[in-house]
Order: structure tokens, then sequence, then C-alpha cells
């Protein structure tokens, strides 16, 4: 039997039905890792001894029976700004480079009680600011597919981890696309649900109002068991949300009939790939064929949502990483004169250049005299935004779109043009904005040997619709082959 | 390019980001928030008047609980993480003559 190739709940059931022990698991994936890491650098740690003796301590749980979840022994990945509790956790960023968390966040919490085993931290843009997971303090990562490629951002050590069979599912974090994109660009599937959903304690929060947390995975069957893992109430969230519909499994049914399926016009003009165009159209005939009613529509507004986005989150930013100041944890310069010369060496020194352009954009728009031009009218623009995601979800049950414009760009292509680089957020970022569900899942394969990813996305609360939408495309598509570099 | 960044404006920002700035990062740092200025600029397009910020997509209110301490006393490891650490105390530079 082979471990590596099999999905997440496969696994699961194998290791419930004693074909598989959690230790065999773990072993043939920490080689795999020892394997691969020198070509795709998918982690900034892996945590060898700890995953073994979580994996003796869960398999003896499962056969006292107190562990009979779908997922109980099966190895899991989590994006490094996730708090884990005596793991080295970095943003991928130098300042937090010997950060040991005395807690674990709430979602690995919810992992751990669910018998998950925890590899390792996957890499990432530093403090989630990127695209590409080239701003990572840590060295680049590459994607699986074709290692002269990114493996998209901000989660991408998440996603190519998943794509190089390196965990058998991961936890990434989505603030303007950073689940979806690289979930697109490596040929897996994505969920960013509806804010509120997983909670944020212990999440290293980059924008509070936009962040969540979500899973990377091989299939849909494994996006929904994640999901009803993951997703909770918690009272140390202010912003979590109290759900009687989490039951996310009960979705996966192969039907569409009668599904309202809308296709924004606006997501299909200038600067999207044709190749990306034609598989991402050609999905929704799948849907059309298989009973949903599609029909094209005017979402409006779709040109703003980058500003509006990068206004509120560098607002966001400038004022949670006020907490780095190299005094209770993390990296604190060698020389300095009196407290805030330190402050001001130690995070001049720990943040990359990406963090500082958002953290100094941040602290101008929240400054007196252009607070009202700048940060309270992206507020304004992000009502406008909400309103027509409502009235389009008052004719459609379903959004459907790319994911991104193209399919993964070269290794340092992205970094010397900035607000290029921003444009690649055009279809995700005012999702996070609306608060919204968003799925991204694979649907065909450029010329170039490169996955293009599809994008459904729902009213708030209505993922069951999404995994519904893509499982039933995922039936008619066929198995997508993870195909990586030889 | 039509936001012109000032070297007062960068120092300024320098202070309420605190971040001290190389002066190569300093002319980087001008150019690209000229950039992104003009860029969000654009938001000026769009008629707002009437329009209610909207912080939160759901109506959020403030959620208490009982002043009740539920975790145990983790002072060592929490000390373990501080770059300075003296008599079960964070080490930071003195700040008073």
């Amino acid at each position: 039997m082979d471990i590596l190739s099999m999905t997440a709940v496969s696994l699961g059931t194998a290791i419930k039905n004693k074909e598989v022990t959690v230790r065999e698991a773990v072993e043939a994936v920490l080689s795999r890792i020892e394997e691969k890491e020198s070509q795709y650098h998918c982690y900034v740690t892996v945590d060898k001894e700890g995953a073994l003796s979580q994996a003796d301590e869960v398999q003896r749980k499962i056969d006292a029976g107190e562990l009979t979840g779908p997922l109980a022994g099966v190895p899991v990945a989590i994006k490094d700004n996730m708090c884990t509790e005596g793991l080295l956790t970095t943003c991928s960023s130098k300042i937090l480079n010997n950060f040991v968390p005395t807690f674990s966040s709430e979602a690995v919490l919810n992992l751990k009680k669910a018998g998950a085993v925890i590899l390792g931290k996957t890499n990432m843009d530093e403090f989630a600011m990127g695209s590409t997971t080239e701003t990572s303090a840590y060295g680049v990562t590459k994607n699986p597919w074709n290692t002269e490629h990114v493996p998209g951002g901000s989660s991408g050590g998440s996603a190519a981890a998943v794509a190089a069979d390196e965990c058998f599912y991961a936890l990434g974090s989505d603030t303007g696309g950073s689940i979806r994109q690289p979930a697109s660009f490596c040929g897996v599937v994505g969920l960013k649900p509806t804010y509120g959903t997983v909670s944020r304690y212990g999440l290293i929060a980059y924008g509070s109002s936009l962040d969540q947390i979500g899973p990377l995975c091989k299939d849909v069957t494994d996006c929904a068991a994640i999901m009803e893992i993951i997703a909770s109430h918690d009272p140390k969230d202010s912003t979590s949300v109290e759900r009687k519909d989490l039951d996310f499994t009960s979705a996966l049914v192969d039907d569409v009939k009668g599904m309202k399926i809308g296709i924004p016009r606006d997501y299909f003009g200038e600067g999207l790939d044709p190749e990306v165009k034609e598989a991402v159209l050609k999905a929704a005939e799948v849907l059309k064929e298989k009973g949903a009613v599609v029909e094209e529509f005017d979402l409006s507004l779709v040109e703003y949502a980058i500003p509006t986005y990068y206004t509120i989150a560098a607002a966001e930013a400038s004022s949670n990483l006020e907490r780095f100041d190299g005094i209770k944890y993390g990296y604190r310069t060698e020389e300095y004169e009196g407290l805030h010369n330190m402050y001001k060496k130690s995070r001049s020194e720990g943040f990359g250049a990406e963090v500082k352009r958002r953290i100094m954009l941040g602290s101008f728009v929240l400054s007196s005299g252009y607070y009202d031009a700048y940060y309270l009218k992206a507020l304004r623009v992000k009502a406008l935004i909400k309103k027509a995601f409502d009235d389009a979800f008052a004719k459609y049950d379903v959004i459907l779109g790319p994911v991104a414009p193209t399919t993964a760009p070269k290794l340092g292509e992205s970094l010397s043009d900035p607000i290029k680089m921003y444009l690649g957020d055009i279809y995700t970022i005012s999702i996070n904005l609306a608060g919204l569900p968003g799925l991204s899942i694979p649907c065909g394969v450029d010329s170039k040997g490169l996955p293009i990813g599809l994008q459904l996305i729902g009213d708030c609360f209505n993922e069951k619709k999404l995994i519904q939408t893509a499982y039933t495309y995922e039936q008619a598509r066929g198995a997508f082959g993870r195909k990586e570099d030889k | 390019m039509a936001n012109i960044i000032s070297d007062e404006t960068i120092e300024y920002v320098g202070i309420l980001a605190k971040l001290e700035l190389s002066d190569e990062e300093k002319e980087q740092a001008k150019k690209d928030m000229g950039s992104m200025l003009d860029y969000i600029d654009k938001l000026g397009e769009l008629d707002t008047t009437g329009v209610e910020p909207m912080s939160h997509v759901f109506p959020v209110k403030n959620v208490f609980r009982e002043d009740v301490v539920t975790n145990g006393d983790d002072r060592e490891n929490i000390l373990s993480n501080a770059p300075g650490e003296k008599d079960g105390m964070f080490v930071v530079p003195r700040t008073f003559e």
C-alpha cells in the first residue's frame, strides 16, 4: 500500500481499520520530507522526534477507543504563524527567530484533540505579507510542479508540502488570498472560511479584520473533514461566531441541480491569462451539464478592492506589529543607546523589506491628517464592496471565477514591482473584505505544465454550498494528478 | 507621480512606526509609498457620501467574561523567551536617570 498517495480521510480510515499504524504513516512522511526538503524547502521546522512520540501516544488512544474521529493519527503541517506550544514559531521572520510559544493556537488544539500528529511548521511570506513565499527570512519554497516557479503565498510552504506529499494536509491562513492562491499554484484544494468560523486565538495577527485559518488538502472530502475539526466557537477570540451548521461533510453530495452560479464578467477582463480563462469557463460548463444554472453578471467595484485592501491591511498590520519590540520575546539588537533606540534598531534589523513597507504605509494612513482621507475612505469603500456581494448573493448561490490571473510565476520575478504583485490578488482579496468563504480547486494545467485553480465564492456561512459544488465538480473532473518535478 | 513624499514625512512615519531606515531605505520608502498612495487615490473616484465606514462585516459586540484566572503560572517558560532576564524579571535598558 502506498501510504503517501492516500488522502487524509483515506489514511484515517486505514489507521482505524488497522491496515496502517500511525507510526508507519509518520515514518513514511518523515522519510519523504528527508528526501525532498533540500529540493522544495516547504518547512521552517520539522519536529521529527515530536512527531514520532505523538504517533505512539495517538496510536495508544486510538487502540483504547479514546480517539475515534476520521483524521485520528493523520500527520499534518502547520503554517509557521500559528503558535505551537514548545515548538519554534517564527512567522518566517528574523524578529521571531527564537520564539518558542508557551501555548498553542485554538485551531492547533482542535487538531490535537482530534488526534492529529503535528510534523512541523511550514514556510511562508514573512508575517504572511506576500504572494510568493519569497519574503521569508528562511529561504524560498519551490513549487513541486516545477522548481523554477514559486508555490504562491503566503501559505506557500503549506500548499507545496501537500502537493509534494510532505504531509497529508496542512493549515494555512488567508488575509487576502493566502490559502486560495498557493492552493491554485500548487494544484491542491484550499478553503478560506467565513470570517469568525475558525478561532484566530494564537494566530499571529496580520490584518485582524481579514485573517482566517483554513485547510490546504488533497481533495474536497478532506477539506470538509478538516473543517469539522478546526471550526469552533472560541470565547478567547472576540470575533468568533457561534455557528450551528458545522456539519460540513453532510455537503459532500454529487448534485448541483438548480444551483444558481453567477460568473462575474469583471473577473474575465484584461490581465487574465487566456489559458486560465479557458480552463475556468470549461469548469463552469461542467457544472452546467450537471444541472446548475450558470449565468454571467456584473459584480462591479472589482478594481477598487486592491487599494481598499492594502490601506486596511497595512493599517491593521502597523498596529498589530507594534508588539515586536525586543523586550519579552524575539530578536533584540546587539548594541543600542537607551530604550527607544533599542526598539528602533531591533525592529529595523528584525523585519524584512516588505513588512517594513507595509508598516510604514499603515502608520501613514492612520496618522493625524490622513486618517479620514485614507483609512476611513477605505472602510467606506469596503461597505460598498460588501453591498455589491450582498446584491449578487440575492441572485446566486455561488460565484465562480479564477483564483489568480495567471499560473505560478517564476522565482525572482515578482518582488521588484510591488504594485504588479498586488494586482495578482485581484480575484481573492474582496472576499476577505466582505468576510465571505472562498474555495480553490484545481481545474486544469496550462501549456507550461502548471496547475490552474477554480475559485468558488459563497455568501457568509455558506461553506456547504461551496463544498457541494466543488465536490460535484471534482467527481466529474476525476483524479487530478499532483505531478511533481522530475 | 502625484504623491511626492518629503524627507520630513518619511522621518515622521519612521518615528510613528519605530523604524530606523538607512538613507537608501528612506529613498526607496519615499518612492514605494508615493506610488502606493497614487494607487490608493483611485478610491477618490467613488462617491462615498453618506456611507458609514465598515470596520466589521458582522455586527460585533463586546464579549465579556468573568475576571477569573484560568491559566497557571508559566513564568519560567515565558521568561525563557526573553532576550534579557534577571531574577524572574525582564531586563530592559535604563529608562530613568
